[in-house]
């Protein structure tokens, strides 16, 4: 018999399930301004890493039920799936996925041992090996007809080629090709795909994952330490590059409401396996996100950059936790001891 | 061409002071590696590596005379230690030189004791007390269980008891934790 | 009104403390049989004083303290002593240790005990008399009191803090002893009071015991000195020593430190009432009261005698009801399981918990930590549990002593809280205890080292001297015969030796026959328990013999 007798009823399970409950607001905001075609690649992403999960874990020969029940496998498909563009071909949902279980997860030793997060590194391995397919994302509802769910299978499974007008590039690569060509922001954000505070439609969406953690947030899923810090730190910079040339650096508010910003914030930098443990050292993990995101995004090659900056600050993660141990009950007058009272 | 040569010179002349300065200013007395090497081991003095003592061969493993698996008291872990401290491959416990076992104690049989003194002088740590034509007796605490007082016994009344667990050497075990749980824990009243 | 301060994390468990804290304290029946260990705290055990077929007194000591860190062992009733030997005792382990056995006569008769004059003494006398009537530490420790009693030299005694917090869920004995005899408690505050001279007293009491609370502050009201009655905030481990310190004075006591270094002493309430008990009526320390509860008929708090078996406490508290698997001593958080229903009531015994399946589910089994910093929220000590465990799970016992391994107080808040179920204390407890033993073995190895290297020089010292005496002994005899006669001298005394030898081995051989009779069976029975007797001492003695402390005799 174990001691303690009891325990909290909570397990890695339910933190999983309120995971995927966090994100429903803002899928239900993707549905509504870009139709349909999303909640395929979800439904593909989670057969997906199922059976990739189902078929590591017999190989290593773990006990296949508790681990698939874990839930965690599930958080990464969904969180694969909302980050690539809608009507990406299902070949390469499918091998994010598969990147993501197999190489990020399991073969560092499966869920608890991974230092990179699973979902970014399939993320970031097609961004760069297929970047044509990962830069054409749907037009929101009010400038053309979402695809219906019909005809989402068709332009996923390739049976249909993608018709043109149907995509676009993201608010954010618009705003960095148009700046190269001597367009002043101004002019730039005048453009139909940009709303009141990021991309049309996209910014509701960024605005559901803003809801969704903080709902994590106040069931003590996560704490304010990395959103905030990750946020503040984007727009801090973001800001003072503002304030310098409006004309031409996008607003802080523009950068926290596009690309992925909130869903890294809240959902991806958080991900507890991955990321730093203690306070200060989240603050810092945070941090270093969001001035990375910022550079990346306005004097990189790539229009977004949370996979990226994510990645990176993860490779940090066990040097800023050793730096950024709290001081132990009993130490905090360590130091003190021996002079005079 | 002469200045070159010159400068060279005054540059060897200036870095061997340097070294030769450094040699005496900062000489280590004895030999540190033989020391780590001997905290290492066990300190059972029990000869079985083939040296009469812990620190001979550990003087052997420094010189490299000896290989690193020949202790049997200090067991697998000790041969881990080793390799760690030296950059050497671990390798098993050389079986020539006995096999690891439960830690022990001699233990004197005092009825049969005639009091020969024998044992006392094989005793490499002193722990066995007692006199001439007296009955001796092993200091517990002391003994490393090095065997070398049981051969020498004419009447053969030393034995080796492993050290029974009590309250004040028991140890946590490592937990197992059983994956699926297990219903045979409940014990029979 | 006080302003409190707070300490990390921390857990809020289902508290179940009204199914034990609604009935007074009763009474047990005098036990048959009591089995009293001489191992009942911190320190040294004490050290047999009766032998087998011996009468006793209750309240005569039948365990003497040996060394600094110990404390006396005393019958609990009157009756006879039928074994001196190793029992089972409650412990994890469940390993046997020295106990007396005592049949009870039924008479309950007292050894002669008187009151202490406490004012009229020496103060260290006064500590000799608590150490001799064996109060230590009820809150869980069970550390000798007389220690903590000594006010030092070097740092004054500020706070005297009497723990009544009792955070952890199930345990009322405590609760029930402040509502019923705080006066007593109050008695017992009074000689700490003047053992130590604190400027203030501070009685801390969670707010989940309002009637304990009152009962209390009524009696402190009729005192006369100065002592504050203090609820604090109910959140396990408030009633850590560490944790309730902080809370009460916002100091912390400083890790590897002990409260005196901030000017802080913390005991118990019990230990408070024991310590009146002893010295107002010289009563060594015989009884406890202890709580029982979980899965039984009729659960409360018991005063049982010390050496009682927890079986007569649950008859006396209706029995185990019949899905009963497990017995638990203490509580659900830190407590241990008890092997066996047989085993005896010690000091350290606060509750006694009936665990059955329904009652407590088992824990779901353990999954791979996700590093989710719960255990960190919760943690009192503030360490980091996950780190802890991550390195202690692969045996990297440096890394724990560097993540503070030895700040864990094992109250099981990470336990608690962790959603992967992992048993964390279990491996802090394995860490620590290997991280001892390696360090046990180090000494050991220093020791013989050294002792070898002693040896070494004497063996080379006396051959010195040897060859000094010889090279004397030439130099006097002048004669030309002298080398030759040294020489069979020599020679000689080796014959003479071995011939001595020989003839030892055939005394011994002679000896053996003797003493070793094979026909123990025939012999009558008064002889066959003198054998046994003597055998049981010379068990005894090869124990004692093989406990490390004051045992080298070099």
């Amino acid at each position: 018999m174990r001691l303690p007798l009891f325990r909290q009823t909570i397990s890695v399970n339910v933190i999983m399930l309120k995971v995927m409950l966090a994100l429903l607001p803002a899928l239900f905001a993707y549905i509504y301004y870009f139709g349909p075609a999303v909640v395929v690649q979800i439904v593909l992403a989670s057969l997906t890493v199922l059976a990739a999960e189902a078929v590591m874990l017999k190989l290593r020969r773990q006990p296949v039920l508790p681990f698939l029940a874990d839930g965690s496998a599930l958080v990464t498909g969904w969180l694969l799936a909302l980050s690539l563009p809608a009507t990406a071909p299902w070949w390469l949902t499918v091998v994010a996925c598969l990147f993501a279980i197999v190489v990020a997860k399991h073969l560092y030793g499966g869920i608890g041992n991974n230092l990179l997060n699973p979902a970014m590194v399939g993320y970031a391995v097609m961004l760069i090996s297929f970047p044509a397919y990962m830069t054409q994302w749907l037009t929101p509802d009010s400038l053309h007809a979402a695809p219906g769910l019909g005809e989402s299978f068709r332009l996923i499974f390739g049976s249909s080629p993608p018709l043109d007008g149907l995509t676009m590039a993201t608010p954010l690569d618009t705003a960095k090709t148009q700046l190269k060509l001597d367009l002043t922001l101004g002019e730039i954000v005048k453009q139909p795909i940009f709303g009141l505070l990021g991309g049309k439609g996209s910014e509701m969406v960024a605005l559901g994952y803003l809801f969704g953690g903080l709902f994590l947030w106040q069931q003590r899923i996560i704490t304010w330490h990395i959103p905030a810090a990750m946020l503040g730190s984007l727009f801090a910079v973001s800001g003072l590059f503002w304030m310098i040339d409006a004309d031409r650096y996008v607003s802080p508010v523009f950068h926290l409401f596009t690309g992925a910003a909130m869903l890294g914030a809240f959902f991806i930098a958080t991900d507890p396996v991955t990321g730093a443990t203690t306070p200060r050292g989240k603050l810092i993990f945070g941090a270093g996100i969001g001035l990375l995101v910022f550079f990346i995004r306005t004097f990189g090659g790539y229009p977004d950059g949370v996979a990226f900056a994510v990645l990176l600050l993860n490779l940090c993660v066990p040097l800023i936790d050793a730096h950024t141990q709290p001081p132990v009950f009993g130490h905090k007058n360590a130091h003190k001891k021996g002079s005079p009272d | 061409m002469l200045s070159a040569i010159l400068v060279m010179v005054f540059l060897a002349v200036l870095l061997g002071s340097v070294l030769g300065f450094a040699s005496v200013r900062y000489k280590v007395e004895g030999d540190p590696l033989v020391d780590k090497i001997d905290a290492i081991l066990p300190q059972t003095q029990c000869g079985q590596c083939g040296f009469p003592g812990c620190k001979p061969y550990a003087t052997a493993i420094a010189s490299g005379e000896a290989d690193i698996n020949q202790c049997p008291p200090g067991g697998d872990e000790g041969v881990r230690k080793l390799a760690e401290l030296l950059g050497r491959e671990y390798k098993p416990l050389n079986a020539e030189h006995g096999e690891e076992k439960p830690k022990s104690v001699a233990v004197i049989d005092e009825n049969t004791c005639i009091g020969c003194t024998l044992c006392i002088q094989a005793c490499p740590v002193d722990a066995i007390l007692g006199a001439a034509k007296h009955m001796h007796t092993v200091i517990a605490s002391e003994c490393t269980g090095c065997e070398l007082c049981v051969e020498p016994c004419p009447v053969d009344c030393i034995t080796m008891q492993p050290i029974a667990e009590t309250l004040s050497n028991w140890k946590w075990k490592y937990p197992i934790i059983p994956i699926r749980p297990i219903a045979t824990e409940k014990q029979p009243q | 009104m006080r302003k409190l301060a707070k300490f990390n994390g921390g857990v809020h468990p289902p508290q179940h403390k009204s199914e034990s804290n609604q009935q007074a304290i009763a009474g047990l029946p005098l036990p048959e049989r009591l089995f009293v260990p001489l191992r009942q705290h911190i320190g040294n055990p004490a050290k047999p004083l009766v032998s087998v077929g011996e009468r006793v007194l209750k309240g005569q000591i039948i365990g003497q303290p040996e060394g600094y860190v110990s404390a006396a062992i005393h019958a609990p009733t009157s009756g006879k002593v039928i074994a001196v030997g190793p029992a089972p005792v409650p412990h994890p382990s469940g390993l046997a240790d020295l106990c007396v056995i005592i049949e009870a006569d039924g008479q309950d008769e007292w050894f002669t005990h008187e009151p202490l004059r406490y004012r009229e003494m020496d103060p260290s006398a006064v500590r000799n008399r608590i150490r001799d009537l064996g109060v230590v530490g009820l809150g869980g420790a069970v550390f000798p009191s007389f220690i903590k009693l000594n006010p030092g030299a070097r740092q004054k005694t500020q706070t005297l803090i009497i723990n009544g917090a009792e955070c952890e869920p199930y345990i009322t004995c405590d609760d029930r002893l402040m509502r019923e005899r705080a006066e007593d408690i109050l008695r017992g505050i009074e000689i700490m009071g003047y053992m130590l001279h604190p400027t203030e007293v501070l009685i801390g009491i969670e707010d989940n015991k309002p009637e304990a609370i009152a009962a209390m502050q009524a009696a402190a009201a009729r005192v006369t000195f100065p002592v504050e009655v203090v609820a604090v905030p109910t959140v396990y481990p408030g009633g850590g020593a560490k944790q309730l310190t902080r809370v009460l004075t916002g100091k912390e006591p400083p890790a590897g430190g002990r409260s005196t270094d901030i000017g802080v002493q913390v005991f118990n309430v019990a230990t408070a009432y024991s310590l009146h008990r002893a010295v107002h009526l010289g009563e060594p320390m015989l009884s406890r009261i202890v709580t029982v509860s979980g899965n039984v008929e009729r659960p409360g708090n018991y005063e049982a005698l010390i050496g009682t078996p927890v079986e007569h406490l649950l008859t006396a508290a209706g029995g185990a009801k019949a899905d009963t698997a497990r017995y638990i001593m203490g509580g659900p958080m830190m407590g241990i399981p008890l092997t066996s229903p047989g085993l005896p009531v010690t000091k350290a015994m606060n509750c006694v918990i009936a665990a059955s399946e329904a009652l407590f589910p088992s824990a779901p089994p353990a999954m791979p930590c996700i590093r989710c910093g719960r255990c960190a929220q919760a943690c009192p000590a503030e360490l980091q549990p996950f780190e802890l465990y991550w390195h202690a799970k692969s045996r990297n016992f440096g890394k724990t002593q560097e993540y503070g391994i030895f700040d864990c107080i094992e109250c099981g808040c990470c336990d608690y809280v962790c959603p992967s179920h992992i048993p964390l204390v279990d491996y802090y407890r394995f860490a620590k205890s290997e991280i001892w033993a390696r360090e046990q073995e180090k000494t050991a190895a220093d020791t013989a080292r050294n002792r070898h290297e002693f040896r070494t020089f004497r063996l080379e010292r006396e051959k010195q001297e040897r060859a000094e005496r010889l090279a004397q002994k030439a130099a006097g005899a002048k004669t030309a015969e002298a080398p030759a006669e040294t020489g069979s001298d020599a020679e000689a005394e080796k014959a003479a030796k071995k011939a001595a030898i020989e003839a030892a081995l055939e005394r011994a051989k002679a000896k053996k026959a003797q003493v070793q009779p094979q026909n123990t069976d025939n012999l009558p029975p008064e002889k066959q328990q003198e054998i046994a007797e003597i055998e049981a001492r010379r068990a005894k003695i090869r124990e004692m013999a093989q406990q490390p402390p004051d045992s080298t005799g070099n």
